[in-house]
């Protein structure tokens, strides 16, 4: 499938949110507590009004008449482009926390960037979501540093999930022609271009939650390509469950 | 007190403040475990809505409240007492939203 970079530059960024609230809304009825079961709720949908939007902008750009539930719902696995990171499953309380926390730093500095972008479209959602992020931001991260600060049990759990994240966050940062051409059109920034102030915003949460900075990781995914992980298939059949045995359904 | 309480987090009043100007009035209580994240889950239980501007909290163990079963002592006597209202005034006409 030949597919125009601007319009899979968006679909990386639409399906990382869409995936990861789709991995957030497994708490709603689980969550520790009521409170931070209706919180978690508020950021998935925050995380889904977000994937809406540019979804929708991609699919006009796309020009092939699909829109954002035809490509929410009705893709193959291997025509999502969300990084790896965002498919992994829940996993729990401390683990959820700690990818929000390293997501929503990511997500604060790219919808920034893309607030500036050229296309009047995506930076019209990119103003509206950086106040959901910061807002996410504080939440996770304040999270995590009273976890890794909390009980013996509670840092021992944030730390194994630092252990499994770790080499995940590195998807985050690659660039490829894609990006490239995102980049030199003015659509977005090319994700490596993030990776510094991400990197040291994530140290200085590690330190304020007393987690040591694990080495850096060599490994690489490929989610941004299409390439999943084993996790993604039973969440997509979720997640098109309904779409696909009632083609066409509305609310 | 039980050992499921003593696991709980504390109790924390909210008051909200519906828009700029108004009073914060009190909405309702949650559990935190500390200041900052009765903030945060004040905001995600009470303003998803757009019910506020503004949230205070406060430790419910801090307030002192009047004791119900002396409802009858504090505040029936103030039933009979019609001349603390300032209806008994001849008001000018000009004078309106009295």
């Amino acid at each position: 499938m030949s597919m125009s970079p601007d319009v899979q530059y968006l679909l990386r960024i639409g399906d990382s949110c869409l995936i990861l609230a789709q991995r957030m809304s497994e708490w709603c009825g689980h969550a520790p507590i009521l409170e931070e079961d209706i919180a978690m709720s508020n950021l998935a949908l925050d995380l889904i009004g977000q994937a809406r939007g540019v979804l929708t902008r991609a699919g006009e750009l796309e020009g092939a008449g699909r829109d954002e539930d035809q490509l929410a719902f009705l893709r193959e696995e291997r025509h999502y482009f969300n990084p790896v990171l965002m498919e992994l499953p829940r996993g729990d309380f401390a683990f959820t926390q700690l990818r929000n926390a390293g997501v929503a730093i990511w997500l604060s500095l790219l919808w920034q960037r893309l607030a500036e972008s050229k296309d009047a479209e995506v930076a019209a959602i990119a103003g509206k979501a950086v106040k959901e992020v910061a807002y996410h931001r504080q939440h996770a991260c304040d999270w995590v540093v009273r976890l890794g600060d909390g009980t013996e049990e509670s840092a021992a759990r944030v730390k194994a999930a630092l252990q499994t994240l770790w080499p995940y966050f590195n998807e985050l940062f690659e660039s490829d022609a894609v990006d490239e051409a995102a980049s030199a059109q003015g659509l977005g920034p090319a994700w490596s271009e993030l990776q510094a102030d991400w990197q040291t915003q994530f140290s200085a949460l590690l330190h304020a939650a007393h987690l040591p900075q694990p080495a850096a990781s060599a490994y690489r995914s490929g989610g941004r390509r299409g390439v999943h992980s084993e996790h993604m298939g039973p969440l997509l059949a979720q997640l098109q469950y309904l779409q696909r045995a009632y083609p066409g359904g509305v609310w | 007190m039980s050992d499921a309480a003593k696991n709980e987090w504390p109790l924390w009043e909210v008051f909200v403040r519906s828009k700029a100007g108004l009073d914060h009035k009190h909405c309702g209580s949650l559990h935190a475990a500390d200041a900052q994240l009765a903030i945060q889950l004040a905001r995600d239980v009470y303003t998803r809505r757009q019910e506020g501007v503004s949230i205070w909290v406060v430790p419910s163990t801090q307030i002192t409240a009047s004791d119900p079963g002396e409802k009858g002592a504090y505040f029936d006597p103030m039933e009979d007492k019609v001349y603390r209202h300032p209806t008994f005034y001849e008001l000018p006409d000009a004078l309106n939203h009295m």
